[in-house]
């Protein structure tokens, strides 16, 4: 199982604070992020552009990157600390 | 109490100054930056700020900040505060105080750390309009 939690926007926008993967196999983020193009029509075009980071165990990650059982996926729209 | 924090309360400018002032007898200047609750954006009259972050990682990423800071300026300390929750208008958010024995060093780390802050680390700010919450997208 791997975790997705998303944040800000796209809680709202996703309807959910997270969301759990059952992978029988490793995937990459690029992978991920069809699974969750298709189950989440609302973060479509947000998760094509380049405004979302993507975290794996919370460090930054790019779509090459491997999510393996267990692993914890962030969706992070722009910071707007400070 | 650790010199790198996310919290919900307040804090105390002068009792995070004093933490990184005892670091050492050789600090010879503070410079502190403090981000308070402004009551406009763009054009919007604010009237209350809620912040969001990713536990774990957002702290993580202050604590490389602090770390980054230490090696890449000659300062003695350097602390990071940042608040999350429901903040008013007029309270503080942030507070960065770097400490070294002449004034330029910390001047420069402090403005780079709060420029790394704002780059780095997963924090989100949504800001109380007339319309309703709204997510602020990017940080100026």
């Amino acid at each position: 199982m791997i975790t997705v939690r998303f944040f800000a926007m796209l809680k709202g926008l996703a309807k959910a604070e997270s969301r759990e993967y059952k992978i029988d196999a490793p995937i990459t983020v690029a992978e991920l992020k069809s699974i969750l193009k298709k189950d989440f029509p609302a973060l479509s075009s947000i998760l094509d552009g380049r405004s979302i980071l993507i975290s794996v165990n919370q460090e930054f990650a790019d779509k090459n990157t491997v999510i393996r059982d267990g692993d914890e996926v962030g969706l992070l729209p722009p910071f707007s600390g400070g | 109490m650790e010199l790198v924090r996310i919290q919900r309360e307040n804090f105390s400018i002068n009792d995070e100054v004093e933490r990184v002032k005892a670091a050492s007898k050789g600090i010879g200047g503070v410079v502190v930056f403090l981000g308070a609750a402004r009551d406009f954006s763009k054009g919007e009259t604010i009237t209350g700020l809620d912040f969001e972050h990713y536990p774990g990682m957002a702290e993580a990423k202050l604590k490389d900040i602090r770390e980054r800071a230490l090696k890449n300026f000659d300062i003695i300390e350097i602390g990071i505060v940042h608040r999350v929750g429901k903040i008013a208008i007029g309270e503080d958010i942030v507070l960065i105080t770097a400490a070294s024995a002449h004034r330029n060093e910390a001047f420069m780390a402090c403005e780079w750390a709060i420029t790394e802050l704002k780059r780095t680390t997963p924090i989100w700010k949504s800001e109380t309009t007339k319309g309703g919450e709204v997510w602020v997208s990017e940080t100026p």
